[in-house]
């Protein structure tokens, strides 16, 4: 995982400086959060437990995320609990579909950020989508021409290719191409 | 005076007592109508597949065939169900088959073999064989009805849709089956007119769906039908077209896009089910897809969201408004508190309300506390059934609920943080729960969570009289708390504990108390391999089992010592002897 993410951030839009000397590996939101969507409870049925664990959960430093993972608590069947398990996983892959909007282009295209593996997929899938939409001029997403924005989960417009690959999938909600401005250097 | 009758008036009197307990009781009056029950017997339940051998019941009930409303029956025990257990229930087959034969030579004036025609299981493991076993024996097999179990697959399905040339049933309930294929649909032979019940919905892999809606059309008997989530809206539409008489109905995926002509489609299709009462599925449903179902809310007795994580809030809100006959709703917590006011002010005829967690490995922005519960006890007096999993509850609102609905039946409440108190006066919630035994006088089934002292268990033993089966966790300061149950609840049936106080003193104090009980299951507690021993030891017609999962490794010993904590115990009557299916790691005593 930390190759690839030294690796994408590497290849950025117009941007060749390599990101991963300046950064901070405190656990970045996009690591972070797949882990804790991962983290499973062994399949039990109604009733588990094998720990003695009501003495754990009289501990006051116990904090919640691992309370709640008692083995076999809830006591909800082991179908249920595994449906759920499988649709919150579907449900993640789904919520990485994003919207890509060029300007000048009338039709949106979607995409998911997860079918690709970091910038440089990610430049060439928008490359190949957005070239049968010719506004007038050149139609290459270009580095010279276009920048390539994204709106982040506070709605701020911001420059792709800023932030390690994987903190990018989970802020990113909605692509936008921008003509006639260059990403500042 | 009943000894002046002819044995076929009594057969025939014993013929309208349709309950088991019915049943056995008049079976204990004299040897005479021992003789004649047990002749006349159709349907058998054999609440723990463990507690009898299956010869034994073919031996006593040659008659036995199953039937609609009570099939032979059987159920493993809730998680001792050993991994690698060989399907115990399905041997009931064999016998019955070898009955069936000795029936018909035995005479006895009751006709000849009856052949298996319904089986009900929860809980088992069940194979592809032994369902290839059943259908090849039983060609006139009707139904078969699986809950929780797993160990087959679509080849086992196959087999029935192949051989059982009258199937009327195959109701399959939250089981893990093995998807080897869509092929199962198509084994269905054009002859077979007789289906009135298919029920699917937990199968996770595609279906040929051509297949099935071949059999719909030709199935004119088909009431209830509940389909997978491979089932697109535009199957769904074509099959409903050609079934519009069903009465229950599971949706399948049921996404559709709202502005396209499919979504039209299903709304037309939806509006001729004029019988259509209850409905489920909905796995893929976003909101907007919703109003299909409006014309047909004002029917529904029933309604299933509760695999529909997609149907939040005001969406929920808004299709429960349409829903005014509800007798029974199960819905995720996502429904809310202000949900659940919509439906105590809506739902006046709800008998049963099942709230499920959404989200269970984190906290989850909408959920349910005391209130929503508090409000549908102020709305629905026809309240009875209860399943409610919530993130907090007080003593107040269980007095409230106590007394707005005295009318309870099961109530089982989990408060997802264990031993959580009452958060407004940070006291355990025994009065809360004391409140509902006390003024639930009819109540059979209760599961209790929360911060709880051995003073719930005193009122549970002083007022639960009718009380059957008890779920308890974490709960509970000493021995006293599981004797004031054993002692005080002289109905109880099952008892499950998990991560209590409860010792060797609690567990040797009423030994003979477990004969009249069905089971006993305690793990995590503090019950140590002395205690179990000697239990076996004083009790032999009880089959004390210890499980025990850890790594062997740590296990090098032999016999590890009597004071050893046992870290689960399944203690349950038989007249069938210890077990022979059991894996390595559990011991019986």
């Amino acid at each position: 995982m930390t190759k690839n993410m030294e690796k994408e951030a590497a290849l950025r839009f117009g941007d060749g400086e390599n990101f991963a000397a300046t950064e901070l590996r405190l656990g970045l939101p996009g690591t972070r959060e797949r882990e804790t969507a991962t983290k499973v409870l062994p399949t039990g049925s109604k009733e588990g437990g094998t720990k003695r664990t009501a003495t754990e959960i009289e501990s006051n430093d116990f904090d919640r995320e691992a309370k709640t993972q008692v083995v076999g608590w809830p006591p909800i069947r082991s179908y249920r609990r595994n449906t759920f398990r499988s649709m919150k996983r579907d449900e993640e892959k789904a919520g990485t579909y994003v919207k890509v909007s060029m300007d000048g282009a009338p039709i949106l295209r979607k995409i998911d950020l997860e079918a690709y593996k970091g910038y440089k997929e990610l430049r060439e899938a928008l490359e190949d989508m957005f070239k049968c939409f010719p506004s007038g001029e050149s139609v290459r997403v270009d580095a010279r021409e276009y920048a390539v924005t994204y709106e982040d989960k506070d709605g701020d417009l911001m420059l792709v290719g800023d932030v390690p690959w994987e903190m990018f999938i989970t802020s990113c909600k909605r692509l936008r191409i921008l003509r006639g401005l260059a990403p500042s250097t | 005076m009943m000894t002046y009758f002819p044995e076929e008036v009594v057969e025939h009197i014993f013929g309208f007592l349709t309950a088991h307990c019915d049943r056995n009781a008049a079976s204990l009056v004299c040897r005479a109508w021992y003789h004649v029950e047990r002749m006349s017997r159709r349907r058998v339940f054999v609440g723990n597949c463990y507690a009898v051998r299956p010869e034994r019941v073919a031996a006593r009930f040659p008659a036995v065939r199953g039937s609609p409303t009570s099939p032979i029956s059987t159920s493993s025990p809730p998680t001792g169900r050993p991994r690698r257990a060989l399907d115990r229930g399905l041997r009931l087959l064999p016998a019955a088959a070898a009955a069936g034969g000795r029936g018909g030579r035995a005479g006895g004036g009751c006709g000849g073999g009856a052949p298996l025609e319904e089986l009900r299981m929860k809980r088992m493991v069940v194979s592809d064989e032994c369902l290839e076993t059943l259908a090849r024996s039983f060609p006139n097999f009707r139904a078969l009805v699986l809950i929780s179990c797993e160990g087959f697959s679509t080849h086992g399905l196959a087999a029935v849709a192949t051989h059982c040339r009258h199937l009327r049933e195959i109701d399959l309930q939250e089981n893990e089956i093995e998807d080897r294929g869509p092929q199962w649909l198509s084994c269905f032979p054009e002859s077979c007119t007789s289906l009135v019940s298919l029920n699917f919905a937990c199968l996770k892999g595609e279906i040929n769906v051509a297949a099935l809606e071949r059999l719909v059309s030709r199935c004119p008997n088909l009431r209830s039908l509940r389909l997978n989530r491979a089932v697109s809206v535009e199957a769904l539409s074509r099959i409903l077209m050609k079934a519009p008489q069903l009465v229950d109905l599971g949706t399948g995926s049921f996404w559709v896009d709202h502005r396209s002509e499919a979504f039209h489609r299903l709304i037309s299709a939806i509006e001729r089910c004029k019988s259509l009462r209850s409905l489920s599925g909905f796995w893929d449903a976003s909101p907007l897809c919703l109003p299909a179902i409006y014309p047909i809310c004002s029917n529904l007795t029933g309604l299933n969201l509760s695999y529909a994580p997609a149907i939040q809030g005001s969406d929920l809100i808004k299709l429960i408004r349409h829903c005014w006959k509800l007798q029974r709703l199960w819905v995720l917590d996502c429904i809310g508190d202000k949900g659940l006011a919509i439906v105590a002010s809506t739902c006046k005829e709800l008998q049963e309300l099942r709230v499920f967690p959404s989200d269970i490995y984190g906290a989850g922005s909408a959920t349910v506390t005391e209130e929503g519960l508090v409000a549908v006890s102020f709305g629905c007096p026809k309240l009875h059934s209860l399943l409610y999993f919530c993130h907090q509850m007080t003593n107040a609102a269980l007095i409230t609920v106590a007394n707005n609905c005295p009318n309870f039946t099961r109530f089982r409440l989990c408060i997802l943080e264990p031993k959580k108190p009452d958060p407004l006066t940070n006291q355990p919630l025994d009065e809360g729960f004391g409140a509902i035994v006390r003024s639930s006088k009819g109540l059979r089934r209760l599961s209790l969570s929360g911060l709880l002292t051995d003073q719930v268990f005193m009122y549970i033993g002083m007022y639960a009289k009718k009380l059957e089966m008890l779920s308890i966790a974490f709960a509970g300061d000493s021995d006293k708390g599981m004797l004031y149950v054993l002692n005080g609840c002289k109905n109880l049936r099952k008892l499950e504990i998990r991560d209590c106080p409860f010792g060797d003193g609690a567990l040797l104090e009423n030994v003979a108390k477990y004969e009249t009980m069905r089971s006993l299951w305690m793990s995590s507690c503090d019950v140590t391999l002395g205690g179990c021993r000697a239990l076996a030891a004083k009790m032999p017609m009880l089959n004390v089992e210890v499980i025990n999962e850890r790594d062997e490794s740590e296990e090098s010993e032999e016999s590890p010592s009597d004071f050893h904590k046992v870290e689960k115990m399944y203690v349950y009557r038989t007249i069938a002897g210890p077990r022979d299916d059991a894996p390595d790691f559990v011991w019986i005593l």
